[in-house]
């Protein structure tokens, strides 16, 4: 594997955990729409409270990284989807200041504006990241200078759509997954629920999406059936994705939380091993695409940057792991929460 | 429209409204530390609640700074793509860097410190207190490495028609990271000096939890009085002097000097216009200025005059921002100076009149760190990488100017809200006063 390819799949690793860890919390801010009294939303808002800046950080990384590693890409694509960027902006703001905001006033008609604006402020993300990871699997309108031809209405066609509403739904069966492992009694039994329901949708939105991709990109499949990369992560992915009911079923919640991470993973792991080594397929033509290769730093950058993160990804999952067990258990409220 | 004014404006919005909180939280950050440190040693309850206090005041801070600092990390894609495919090999690794060593850390820690008082050891949670203010100093420090490689580029080559790393050692340490970086961070603590010492007097001055104000008054005047002197000399002092040495332009915009001079003085007040290029009204101390930027009070320093009309930064603005940046540089040591006496004296508490400045001191620092951002960048231009890549050329070419009109309404109306927000949020907290601690937080 060379430097560009290890780069690919760190990106990838990022953007994974930005998936799995944000994820949930997004997936919370969804069912946080659904809540059902005052104490319900305070309980949602406080399973995610310490730990979700630090989860939203997977992405300003990813970012980062995205800029370090494949600066092309991150001017081409991000300069390319600017206004949905823009609202996805606006929406990430309203999300992070309604957590902080909503318990500052003790009025019932300030917090419900920040209840809806929470919810609103995770469901557009939740849906944005799936239009804009379907566009890409799509391929975007890059001409053969890597130039940006396209438009923001071009951007909500029927495929990404298709894919925005899957990400939305995978995201609240997550969260549901997350809050039955942080709540009690009657609240989690409504979680499991929810995790069923959103469970059912899923698979059928994910058969729903590959058959639509053949039809969209076949290029993504060429090669796949031969690639033992790729029957690894099938069979991990079905394997998971089919536990988790059994394990809801089982009140084993936390597994069932490793196996819908592990599908998350599994998804965005396949549709990133039918890209390699393309990053952005171009839908001019193909020979256009933006690749590991055309769109990358130098080497010194990239070897430099892997130094990096070689260092500091360990020290992050380390005390990651560490923060996450000090809050570990049901959601208790006291005067520090939200 | 003209794209690249519009950029430019949406920029300057976005990263001047973010830079307002960040120092905050830095400086907050600090105190912080001192504050649980003496908690923890003496395990004093009072400690506790100031830091239980100023905790809020300091999540409260942050969630803006994040929710507005989210936008910085995309908008080098959106609305300066050339730019980003440009400097891409080099520019974007401090950003990752920024968000693997300071980001997780910050924030990671910030959760445990903020709602973790009941749940870990008393020594834990004074480490949560101390990762927090390490993150966020270590953020600054990578940002402003990215910030200081475009006023002095360093460590690369140009090559395929971009800017190429070939040594990460001397991008990172460029000639004005480390003066920046200490000039930017102890701007941060003097920040949050004056918060913490602002909102104590006025807890004093209403009479509430006197016990708690006393002790968060005497500890943000001490560190301020420090940090205020230290900014002035030898910080400011450097940093002048490598503007002097490493961007001739900028230097000669900020102290006004248009014609290049031996024994060149110093301007201690004037009206700058710029065209044509004049001081109006100037008070001078002559030969000073040779004398502070290269030791001799004979030395040639360059003026405007020396370089092509094309490649001068906007005179009035840099002038300006400087001048009332110092100004309230040397207002701040005064302050902290005057608190630390009557501190001594043993009057503090009872100067009403005092106490009441210190109240309305609190933005001054916010107001000198956007002075000193402006006439550090601004002083740049027109380059965005100097003498490298002109701001001109740096902005996407597939963004409409129409668009980016839209982003800048949108972000201006979101961003007025957030301000209001934010004021109104600290004002009701500032005077609702520190809470009394829970249970288990009471120490046994």
């Amino acid at each position: 594997m060379d430097l560009n390819a290890i780069w690919f799949l760190l990106v990838g690793v990022l953007i994974i955990g930005y998936a799995i860890l944000d994820g949930f919390d997004l997936g919370v801010g969804v069912l946080h729409l659904f809540a059902r009294d005052n104490h319900e939303r305070r309980l949602f808002l406080n399973a995610i409270g310490p730990v979700w800046d630090g989860n939203e950080v997977w992405l300003l990384t990813g970012g980062g990284a995205l800029f370090a590693a494949f600066p092309v890409v991150y001017a081409t694509v991000f300069s390319g989807f600017y206004l949905a960027l823009m609202l996805l902006l606006v929406a990430l703001i309203f999300r992070a200041v309604s957590l902080e905001f909503r318990g500052k006033v003790d009025s019932a008609r300030w917090q419900k504006i920040w209840d809806w604006s929470f919810g609103i402020g995770s469901l557009l993300p939740a849906v944005l990241f799936g239009v804009a990871f379907g566009n890409i699997l799509r391929g975007v309108p890059v001409d053969a200078a890597g130039r940006w031809v396209g438009s923001f209405p071009g951007l909500l066609n029927p495929y990404a759509i298709l894919i925005g509403v899957l990400s939305l739904i995978l995201f609240t069966m997550h969260g549901a997954i997350y809050l039955s492992l942080k709540t009690d009694g009657a609240l989690r039994n409504r979680m499991v629920r929810w995790a069923s329901g959103s469970w059912m949708a899923v698979v059928a939105l994910y058969f729903l999406a590959t058959m639509a991709t053949i039809f969209v990109s076949p290029f993504l499949f060429e090669g796949m059936l031969r690639n033992p990369l790729f029957w690894v992560l099938f069979l991990l992915l079905l394997a998971s994705i089919l536990t988790i009911p059994a394990f809801l079923k089982a009140a084993r919640h936390f597994r069932a939380f490793l196996a819908s991470s592990l599908t998350i993973a599994c998804m965005i792991g396949l549709s990133a091993l039918s890209l390699f080594p393309r990053l952005v397929p171009s839908s001019v033509d193909l020979a256009y695409s933006l690749t590991i290769y055309n769109a990358s730093s130098s080497e010194v950058t990239l070897s430099t940057m892997l130094i990096i993160a070689l260092i500091g990804m360990p020290l992050v999952i380390g005390y990651t792991i560490f923060i996450y067990r000090a809050f570990k258990g049901k959601v208790v409220l006291t005067s520090d929460s939200y | 429209m003209d794209a690249v004014f519009l950029a430019r404006l949406q920029f300057a919005l976005t990263v001047g409204f973010h830079f307002l909180f960040p120092p905050i939280t830095i400086g907050l950050a600090w105190l912080l530390v001192i504050v649980e440190t003496l908690g923890w040693k003496k395990r004093d309850e009072v400690y506790a609640r100031i830091g239980k206090f100023f905790g809020k005041i300091l999540g409260l801070t942050f969630a803006v700074g994040v929710a507005t600092g989210i936008v910085m990390e995309f908008q080098f894609g959106t609305n300066w793509a050339e730019y980003s495919k440009f400097v891409g090999d080099i520019f974007g690794a401090p950003l990752a860097a920024e968000g693997v060593f300071a980001f997780f850390l910050e924030s990671g820690f910030l959760g445990l410190y903020l709602f973790g008082r009941n749940r870990v050891p008393a020594g834990v949670h004074w480490f949560s207190s101390l990762m927090v203010a390490v993150g966020a100093t270590i953020s600054a420090f990578w940002i402003i490495v990215a910030n200081s490689w475009q006023q002095t580029p360093a460590g690369f080559v140009m090559r395929n028609g971009r800017a190429e790393l070939t040594s990460f050692a001397e991008a990172v340490f460029n000639p004005s990271t480390m003066v920046r970086f200490l000039h930017t961070v102890d701007a941060a603590l003097i920040t949050g000096a004056f918060m913490m010492a602002g909102v104590s007097a006025y807890l004093l001055l209403k009479n509430k939890e006197a016990e708690i104000a006393k002790r968060s008054l005497k500890i943000s005047i001490f560190f301020g009085l420090i940090v205020s002197l230290l900014e002035v000399m030898p910080s400011g002092h450097e940093h002048a002097r490598q503007v002097a040495r490493t961007q001739p332009e900028k230097f000669a915009a900020i102290e006004g000097l248009y014609t290049s001079q031996t024994g060149a003085p110093i301007v201690l007040f004037a009206y700058p216009v710029d065209r044509p290029p004049a001081l109006k009204a100037p008070v001078e101390i002559p030969g000073l200025l040779s004398w502070l930027a290269f030791g001799d009070v004979n030395a040639p320093v360059k003026g405007l005059d020396e370089f092509p009309y094309d490649e001068v930064p906007p005179l009035w603005l840099t002038f300006v921002s400087f001048h009332n940046m110092v100004i309230l540089g040397i207002y701040f040591i005064l302050v902290m100076g005057v608190g630390a006496f009557k501190l001594f004296r043993g009057t503090l508490w009872g100067s009403k009149k005092f106490l009441k400045v210190l109240v309305w001191s609190i933005p001054l620092p916010l107001i000198a760190c956007q002075l000193g951002w402006i006439a550090a960048e601004v002083g740049r231009q027109p380059w965005i990488v100097y003498r490298l890549l002109k701001t001109t050329d740096a902005v996407s070419i597939t963004v409409g100017a129409e668009e980016i009109l839209f982003s800048i309404i949108l972000f201006g109306l979101v961003y007025l809200l957030l301000g209001v927000l934010y004021v109104y949020l600290l004002v009701k907290k500032i005077q609702h006063g520190p809470e009394p601690l829970d249970k288990k937080e009471v120490f046994a």
